[in-house]
């Protein structure tokens, strides 16, 4: 301490999967900046999937041949351990199939300067304008969520919550049809997103102020031995849990799901439904079992509270919906809940956290692969005004396509958690650790809850296949390879991990075995 | 001597054992799922998904005869649906599976051929064959589970398969309601099964073969005989015993073949294989195995006396199935001494009554699928194979000597002679009726003058139906000597069920096997006087009581009805009177609740983000608030 200051170590076979889509993603910025309109997209999709392959590969990589690294990479700040290893994975694969999706129709406006319905935006489509932009800014938000279940100190986290979220904004707002509602998603979704950044901000700094550090570490130990600073703590933990809980749509924090959900364009709500919240709940897990885990008897009976309400809302309010997306999203907002049930079901012993943890990772495959397979359905069930968005145009949908409205039906049942799909070993990992943690009230909730969600799944199905059509019904578009290869790896997933979930549980087992590092 | 050991095994035919089921249920969906696609070689696909299992099966069964008798119990690993529960699944292949596993394959096949023919001009063909191959996945699943959950499904699999095929017309309202009727009656059965199933995890806290049965003696005799007992329940719903039996007689209405495979030569044994399966828990309960051979002489009197009765060929011949399943039960509940003969009885059975099934079918199919044996007559001319090979399975069936009836039937009449005396006597009278009901029905059919009606031309089969009629005879001439002299079959059975203390000796001229003899003979001479000689009228003669008790299926149906069905319809109309009144009330007032709460919520949700950003500041004060109070607790 001379004075001079010391270049940081940095870990770069261990960041290497993160650097490479960042990489790729500036790089991506540059062909915008210098590569003819015409070329822009044929180099982008390579690229963005080759990077996510990359990455994924590294990552594997990694967890198979190095070993799983049992100390905090970059001075601590990047913690790169099983649970960030298992999470990576997850999102590089939802990721990379989300691109798929991206790149399948046209999803996405012309110009999105252009006044909806405005002459120059007519004029827009007619010269086959796009935004090719869509692809980095998917690899900075992938790049971000990468970032935020690793984050190890809370800055780092800020950021990485930052730089996951502005690309979402932005591609929120760029939906080709229905153009005001999806103007309308961005703007709600930057405004609240904002809020709720302060709110993790300003908890960081009490935080800070309580601990004298952003280290979810040295957090940690401070919670067991300053006294006198409770109201700092306390306020700092609620306010950086707004934050967190913000992200992963639970009540009350859950209103801007189905607006933004219903208003982005559907393979961006695929990627946030799926990928944002992997990320967000690795994020949430590690914030409260590694930085505030000392504190666990208080804010356990918080989240207990919150889970209770948001599988109750989410449940309750998707009944009255008639937006395939915004059921969807609500259905999401439930989901949510049944996480929460897993995050509260720590004990103080390693092996009942590790089964807690090791449930919340399996359910956030099954589910993520799921949701992206029920969205990409979405995308090919059109009418003349785009997407049929409103639940009465899938009425009879099973006697004109039975393949797709079966497909769809199957995945409503993985939702709702039907045995021999992968929803019900999400739902049976998740509560069995929190019966077994203590929780079985929340449990009981829960369940209720999967009951309810239920009928509306069922709802949509019995709509689909006992209904009649209507005459100028929907038409299904013949999806383009990418979307049919979406669906068709979304329910491999989802009925493998439902019939045979074997290797994923005991992959999510050894990643949750080494627990977080600190 | 006890059962062998369980092994775990992996490797060769019986390591992949799990295709014998896997081929047939993929069969099934590719005809189910494929639609009218499928049409043109579907009959053809579901012979060779069969034929198939068969080879399996024979492969399976020639690398077990490779291992030393004790190493015969081998035990596969599948698949583990909930890791930590009771919910481990997986096959046995010991002598038992494997003896079943080759009757449902050989046999099966042997029935899938000869439907091409028969079912030639069937707009459903497809759909047949799909339920056929459905059928032969399920009952190979029972039969080779190592639990009795599996073994379950497998269960429900055969019932739910029997009442599609029994149904198959079902555009016949008989058929329908004989589906229904089967089915309903089954659910009775499987209840009691499924509680039997319960009350064993209740007490060995496993439902695996090879943990159950080791710990058998361990229970108290109270629960293994509650356990027995309702094991028997379920074997008497699927195997057609009293008090259960009544829907077997109606399940003819299904198409022939059915009632060849599943209603004579399969299926309908699943029963006799699950008393035989559980003998560790009913050697150890001696009540139940009791009431086992009680169920079993009475059944098989009851089925021989509605057989004598009956002018329908299938009827007659369902009759003489439920006796023979008696039979069957009856040694099952004996306990090692019978379980081989039960078996062996079981598997020639299986040939012989497959053999006349089939035959029957084929008379039918040449009279414009008439029934009534009042107008066939002198039909031996018309159809020479047809004629030859049912009077094997005839004189199979009432145990000529050297055929294989005589061998496997006069083993279970010996050996219930040597349990107790009352029972021997009771079977020695079934063999005597069988001898007068099956030559009743030859006699009416082959012999006699011809009565046969309009434009009846008879005709002999075509040779896709005739050449399985030749195997299955061949079988029920030669297995029955093949397997019990010389005690073939006990030794190979004996590491399933384990050896009776003394080994029987085969003897051709014991008294009881003379009686037996002597009975059949009058029998068959009697029928020969009333039916074979005399003329046989075209409508039936009111006859005796004795004669009107058998027509009416020993007044099984009306015991039913006034005992069970009026009094149920009865509390169903009470059920849905609380129904109505109490429970929907409760469960619509619920829904309404939510769906009411859920239309006021929903508007919080305004769309502006002014108050989605208040609704945010309001939680995180609540939850900063929340944690305060939790924090100072």
């Amino acid at each position: 301490m001379n004075g001079t200051i010391q270049a940081p170590t940095i870990e770069y076979a261990l960041l290497a999967p993160m650097l490479v889509v960042f990489g790729a993603a500036i790089v991506g910025v540059l062909v915008e900046a210098f590569a003819p309109r015409y070329l822009r997209s044929a180099i982008h999709v390579p690229l963005t999937l080759l990077s996510l392959a990359g990455a994924f590969a590294l990552t594997i990589w990694q967890a198979a041949a190095k070993g799983i690294p049992t100390k905090a990479a970059a001075m601590g700040a990047v913690a790169v351990d099983g649970p960030a290893l298992f999470i990576w994975g997850t999102i590089l694969v939802l990721a990379f199939v989300s691109v798929l999706l991206i790149k399948g129709e046209d999803h996405f406006v012309a110009a999105a300067s252009a006044v909806p319905g405005s002459a120059e935006e007519e004029q827009a489509l007619h010269e086959g304008a796009a935004h090719s932009e869509i692809y980095p800014l998917v690899l900075f938000a992938v790049g971000g969520m990468l970032l935020f279940p690793a984050a190890n100190d809370l800055l780092v986290a800020f950021v990485a919550l930052e730089v996951m979220s502005l690309p979402l904004y932005l591609l929120c707002g760029l939906a080709r049809r229905r153009r005001l509602l999806s103007q309308e998603a961005a703007v709600k979704y930057f405004l609240l997103g904002a809020f709720s950044s302060a709110f993790f901000l300003y908890g960081t700094a009490l935080l800070y102020g309580y601990a004298g550090s952003i280290d979810l570490a040295k957090i940690s130990t401070a919670v067991g031995s300053v006294g006198g600073q409770d109201t700092l703590l306390y306020i700092g933990a609620a306010m950086l849990g707004v934050g967190l809980l913000f992200k992963i749509g639970a009540a009350p924090f859950q209103a801007w799901k189905p607006d933004v959900y219903q208003g982005a364009p559907t393979p961006i709500t695929a990627l946030m439904a799926s990928g944002t919240l992997v990320a967000a709940f690795g994020a949430l897990v590690r914030v409260f079992w590694v930085g505030l885990g000392g504190l666990d008897w208080d804010w356990r009976p918080v989240l207990y509270g919150v889970a209770i309400l948001t599988m109750v809302v989410g449940a309750v309010l998707a009944i009255t919906q008639t937006d395939i997306k915004r059921m969807l999203a609500y259905s999401s907002i439930a989901h949510g809940g049944f996480l929460l049930v897993g995050v509260i079901a720590t004990g103080k012993a390693a092996a009942q956290n590790a089964s807690a943890l090791s449930g919340i990772l399996f359910y956030l495959v099954a589910y993520g692969f799921t949701t992206v397979g029920a969205f990409a359905v979405v995308t090919m069930v059109r009418d003349a005004g785009g997407e049929a968005w409103h639940l009465s145009r899938w009425a009879g949908l099973g006697k004109r396509s039975p393949l797709l409205a079966g497909i769809f039906a199957f995945f409503l049942l993985a939702f709702a958690g039907i045995p021999l799909t992968s929803g019900f070993f999400g739902k049976y990992a998740v509560f069995q650790a929190a019966v077994s943690g203590g929780a079985l009230p929340l449990v009981i909730v829960g369940v209720v809850a999967s009951a309810v969600a239920a009928f509306f799944y069922v709802r949509v199905i019995v709509l689909m296949f006992f209904s009649d059509p209507a005459a100028d019904g929907p038409s299904i578009v013949l999806p383009s390879r990418g979307t049919a290869a979406v669906v068709g790896l979304a329910v491999l997933a989802t009925v493998v991990l439902g019939v045979y979930p074997q290797p994923v549980l005991d992959l999510a087992h050894s990643a949750a075995q080494s627990l977080f590092v600190r | 001597m006890e059962p062998a050991e369980f092994i775990t095994h992996s490797g060769g035919a019986i390591g992949v054992a799990w295709l014998m089921i896997a081929l047939p249920l993929v069969g099934a969906a590719v005809l189910l799922l494929g639609g009218r696609r499928t049409d043109r070689f579907g009959h053809l696909l579901g012979v060779v998904t069969a034929l198939a299992s068969f080879v399996v099966a024979v492969l399976a069964f020639v690398q077990l005869l490779g291992f030393a008798p004790g190493e015969r119990r081998r035990g596969i690993a599948l698949y583990d649906f909930i890791p930590g529960m009771a919910t481990k699944v997986g096959l046995l292949v010991d002598p038992l599976s494997i003896s079943f596993c080759l009757l449902i394959t050989g046999v099966g096949s042997l029935i899938h051929i000869y439907s091409i023919g028969y079912m030639a001009h069937d707009p459903g063909r497809r759909r047949f064959f799909a339920y056929l191959n459905l059928f032969v996945a399920a009952m190979l699943l029972l039969v080779l589970a190592d639990n009795y959950v599996a073994l379950f499904v497998g269960w429900e699999g055969v019932g739910l398969a029997s009442y599609l095929l029994i149904g198959f017309w079902q555009h016949k309202p008989s058929a329908a309601t004989a589906a229904k009727k089967a089915f309903i009656v089954n659910r009775v059965g499987d209840f009691g099964l499924l509680i039997g199933i319960f009350t064993i995890f209740a007490t060995f806290h496993s439902l695996k073969f090879a943990e159950v049965f080791p710990a058998a003696h361990g229970a108290s005799q109270g629960t293994l005989t509650a356990i027995g007992l309702l094991l028997l329940v379920g074997a008497c719903g699927k195997s057609a015993q009293l008090p259960l039996q009544s829907w077997l007689l109606d399940a003819m209405e299904g198409p022939t073949p059915v009632s060849a495979l599943i209603h004579a030569a399969t299926m309908v044994t699943a029963g006799v294989y699950l008393i035989v399966r559980s003998g560790v828990i009913f050697q150890a309960a001696e009540t139940a195995q009791l009431v086992v051979t009680i169920v079993g002489v009475a059944t098989l009197l009851a089925g021989a006396i509605i057989g004598t009765a009956k002018d329908d060929i299938k009827k007659a011949l369902a009759g003489s199935t439920m006796s023979q399943i008696g039979y069957m039960v009856l040694a099952a509940g004996i306990g090692p001494a019978g379980y081989a003969f039960a078996i062996a009885h079981l598997i020639t059975h299986g040939f012989f009554k497959a053999d006349l099934f089939l035959g029957a079918g084929s008379v039918m199919h040449a009279m414009n699928d008439e029934v009534n044996m009042r107008k066939y007559g002198a039909l031996r001319k018309a159809m020479p194979v047809t004629f030859a090979t049912f009077l094997i399975g005839y004189l199979a069936i009432i145990g000529f000597p050297l055929l294989s009836g005589y061998f496997t039937k006069d083993g279970i009449i010996e050996t219930a002679m040597e349990h107790n005396a009352i029972l021997g006597w009771l079977a020695v009278l079934g063999a005597g009726i069988t001898g007068f009901y099956m030559s009743r029905l030859v006699f009416m059919t082959f012999f006699g003058a011809k009565r046969w009606e309009g434009d009846a031309h008879p005709h002999e089969s075509p040779a896709v139906m005739t050449w399985p009629l030749i195997i299955l005879s061949a079988g029920a001439i030669f297995l029955g000597g093949f397997l019990i002299v010389g005690n073939r079959f006990m030794t190979f059975l004996s590491p399933a069920v384990g050896l009776p203390e003394h080994l029987p000796e085969f003897n051709p001229v014991s008294l009881t096997g003379l009686v037996t003899l002597a009975l059949v003979a009058v029998g068959a001479v009697f029928a020969w006087f009333r039916y074979g000689a005399a003329e046989v009228p075209a409508v039936a003669p009111r006859g005796s009581f004795l004669t009107a008790f058998a027509r009416r299926d020993l007044y099984g149906d009306a015991l039913n009805e006034a005992l069970f069905m009026r009094p149920g319809q009865w509390l169903t109309r009470l059920a849905v009177f609380f129904d109505n009144r109490g429970i929907d009330g409760v469960v619509n007032g619920l829904a309404a609740g939510i769906g009411g709460s859920s239309g006021r919520l929903r508007r919080i949700q305004t769309g502006f983000v002014r108050s989605y950003a208040l609704s945010i500041f309001v939680g995180a004060a609540l939850l900063v608030g929340a944690w305060f109070v939790v924090g100072n607790l």
